[in-house]
């Protein structure tokens, strides 16, 4: 006993030693990580002379991916919290279809509407979350309830005011508006310019954009993804509340007692969720002009499927958000990769099945090794 | 630790050989590469007489083809697809214009890089050149529904219910629309959204033809939403007595159409929308030659009289 005075005070016998190697490894990334490697050398090896690795091609599935990341990011922090959000693609035909009818039918300026949007999705968001707690029912159900209603919803508003489903003219409307850039409009094109004239990347060839590069810029949609991955990174990882969104997914009881307030931080990641499904489509109407009511399909799922493959657990507690991003990743290269490699169109499905249950798999066999459960 | 990576490189490296398989038999065919994107969700039947047409005319004329469509029918995805197809540098591009303001911007850069894109099913023949795309092959929607709705109207209707099973593309609202039109009455609740499933559409038209009784016709926009109307119309007893109109062929329709359920059915020819681009694209691309107009696919009436090649053929060219 002696000896244990001699001991230098930074080993603490209550913290099990391990190896940096194993350290390194034990991450809910890694299976993800693998998958990203694994998903790039296959497309490499056979899609090559596709084109989906010049520019165009490159840029292509990013912005899939990082239409993935976005929704990714919100699910994940839920998961994390341990609910689920089915409404998700839902919000996103809502708010597309809210944004268009407020500056396009009733003339409001883009911002305002834009504003109003994020406010009502976030209200909606709230509104899960509070119906979730209040009720103790489980959110799959709540929020099922509400990718119905809001997907009916967005028809009816649509179909009542313009007797359309698609709105367009969101373009128009958004000329010259000051928040609208930021959702739809595009960072560093004179880079990609000054590339184009130097040959770097293909220019086009006739038209009226002759000369200009075939990839204009980044679109913001991508810097949204990634601002949102780095905040969705540190609030889980370096602040109170992201260990108390772990507690909450944990062990709700177990958090209520050590004075977690589980029921602000269930409601808060609810409204965070419905804050990512509202910038989704906010870039999605700035691009392309339009919004529809058939908008956001499946989203939902795409975004689940994307943090468990990320390496989420679906029972809270467990995940990060780096390795829901690189799930989003592995998810949109598959499938705009699948586009390249001339699979067959009715196959791609099968894939994407197939691919979801073996990063599953792979993710189960590394907590195990994690955990050391048998 | 090593096991364990070993192991998910060996089951990844499985389930992405798969396709291995099918891009070899797809890169046989040698020469040029056209691309074919639809707007139409995975569950809709109509659109393999288009798949089977773009097939045949690639093997008559030794080229590859592909064909591509967003899986659940949301055209923000299949924004993407024509940037994708783009991307991959194809000789030429088919693609329909269901939403201009979505798929213009796409469309055009493909134009703008130099591939050439015919536009083809939805769309206007204005929207085509205005995208710059090469021509227009497809039916008139509007048009379409028009015609139809001066039809019945000579025929003695004076109400009706369109059964739209695909509500959020314009041109199926079109078609209701130019027949509202046509007929000289308004369009309103008499347009129901039937959704995809069904029986869903089925009971839906039940429902709807119990609580409006005195609706004359009934038009439907498709196989989707023909067939489970033919099963509600049987099942209510309306079969044969109630005027039924549908656009598209299909086989159930064929069989309504010769037990005289149905009294007609317009004919867009969806196998010459597919094959004929390809035809044309291939012929510009070697010869540089190129019809001087639009090609009109359609409306064609079909009705009892001159089945036996429709019938024969029906769900797979016509």
């Amino acid at each position: 006993m002696s000896d244990a005075t001699q001991t230098p005070p930074s080993e603490d016998e209550r913290v099990k030693e391990m190896s940096a190697f194993r350290k390194a490894l034990i991450r809910p990334e890694l299976g993800s990580i693998c998958g990203v490697i694994l998903v790039f050398f296959f497309f490499f090896l056979t899609a090559r002379d596709s084109g989906m690795f010049s520019p165009s091609g490159v840029m292509n599935w990013s912005i899939v991916s990082a239409q993935f990341i976005i929704i990714a990011v919100g699910a994940c922090l839920l998961m994390i919290a341990g609910e689920f959000d089915l409404s998700v693609g839902s919000m996103i035909g809502f708010s597309g279809m809210s944004i268009a009818l407020l500056s396009v039918s009733f003339g409001w300026p883009v911002w305002l509407a834009i504003c109003v949007t994020f406010v009502l999705c976030m209200a909606i968001g709230a509104l899960n979350g509070w119906l979730v707690i209040k009720t103790g029912l489980p959110s799959f159900i709540v929020t099922l309830a509400f990718l119905f209603i809001l997907r009916g919803l967005t028809i009816f508003a649509a179909i009542a005011t313009t007797r359309k489903t698609i709105i367009g003219g969101v373009k128009d409307a958004a000329e010259g508006d000051w928040l609208a850039p930021i959702f739809g409009g595009k960072v560093l094109t004179g880079l990609f310019q000054w590339m184009g004239d130097h040959g770097w990347i293909e220019t086009f060839t006739r038209g009226t954009r002759l000369g200009q590069p075939v990839v204009e810029g980044i679109p913001m949609l991508m810097v949204w993804a990634l601002v949102l991955v780095i905040f969705g990174h540190w609030l889980l990882t370096k602040t109170k509340f992201g260990n108390w969104i772990f507690a909450a997914g944990g062990d709700p009881q177990a958090a209520r007692y050590v004075g977690v307030p589980v029921n602000r931080v269930k409601i808060t990641m609810f409204m965070f969720t419905a804050f990512c499904a509202c910038i989704f489509a906010t870039a999605q109407v700035m691009e392309f002009g339009s919004a529809g009511a058939d908008r956001g399909l499946l989203k939902e799922f795409e975004a689940i499927i994307s943090v468990v493959i990320g390496g989420a657990l679906l029972t809270g507690g467990y995940g990060s958000v780096i390795g829901a991003a690189l799930g989003a990743i592995v998810f949109g290269v598959v499938q705009q990769g699948l586009f390249f490699a001339g699979v067959e169109s009715s196959l791609f499905r099968v894939f994407l099945g197939v691919i979801l249950l073996l990063a599953v798999i792979l993710n189960t066999y590394i907590r195990r090794m994690i955990t050391g459960e048998r | 630790m090593k096991k364990v990576n070993l192991f998910t490189a060996v089951i990844f490296s499985l389930a992405i050989a798969a396709p291995l398989a099918m891009i070899s038999t797809n890169a046989t065919a040698a020469g040029e590469k056209y691309i074919l994107v639809s707007h139409a969700p995975d569950s809709d039947s109509w659109w393999n007489t288009v798949k089977n047409g773009i097939e045949l005319a690639g093997k008559q004329m030794g080229v590859t083809v592909e064909y591509r469509n967003p899986p659940t029918g949301d055209l923000a995805d299949m924004a993407r697809i024509i940037q994708q197809a783009a991307a991959s540098n194809p000789n030429g591009i088919i693609t329909t214009l269901s939403d201009y303001d979505v798929l213009s911007g796409p469309i055009r850069d493909a134009v703008d890089r130099g591939i050439n894109v015919i536009i083809m099913n939805s769309g206007t023949p204005e929207q085509a050149r205005e995208v710059g795309a090469l021509m227009y092959v497809g039916q008139p929607e509007y048009d379409a529904g028009h015609a139809a709705g001066l039809r019945a109207k000579g025929d003695g209707v004076g109400s009706f219910l369109c059964v739209n099973h695909y509500i959020s593309s314009p041109s199926s609202t079109q078609r209701c629309q130019g027949f509202a039109d046509g007929l000289g009455v308004e369009l309103g609740s008499q347009m129901i959204d039937s959704g995809q499933d069904p029986s869903e559409i089925k009971n839906k038209v039940l429902a709807y033809l119990s609580a409006n009784k005195n609706t004359d016709a009934v038009l439907t926009l498709g196989p989707t939403s023909a067939d489970p109307t033919i099963a509600a119309l049987k099942e209510n007893g309306m079969a044969g007595d109630l005027y039924f109109g549908t656009f598209d062929l299909g086989t159930e329709i064929v069989k309504g159409i010769k037990a005289g359920i149905i009294n007609w059915g317009i004919d867009q020819q969806p196998f010459l929308q597919a094959y004929l681009p390809v035809i044309v694209l291939t012929n510009y691309d070697r010869y540089g030659v190129l019809p001087g107009n639009n090609i009109n696919s359609g409306p064609g009436f079909v009705t009892k009289d001159g089945l036996t090649l429709v019938e024969k053929y029906a769900g797979e060219y016509r």
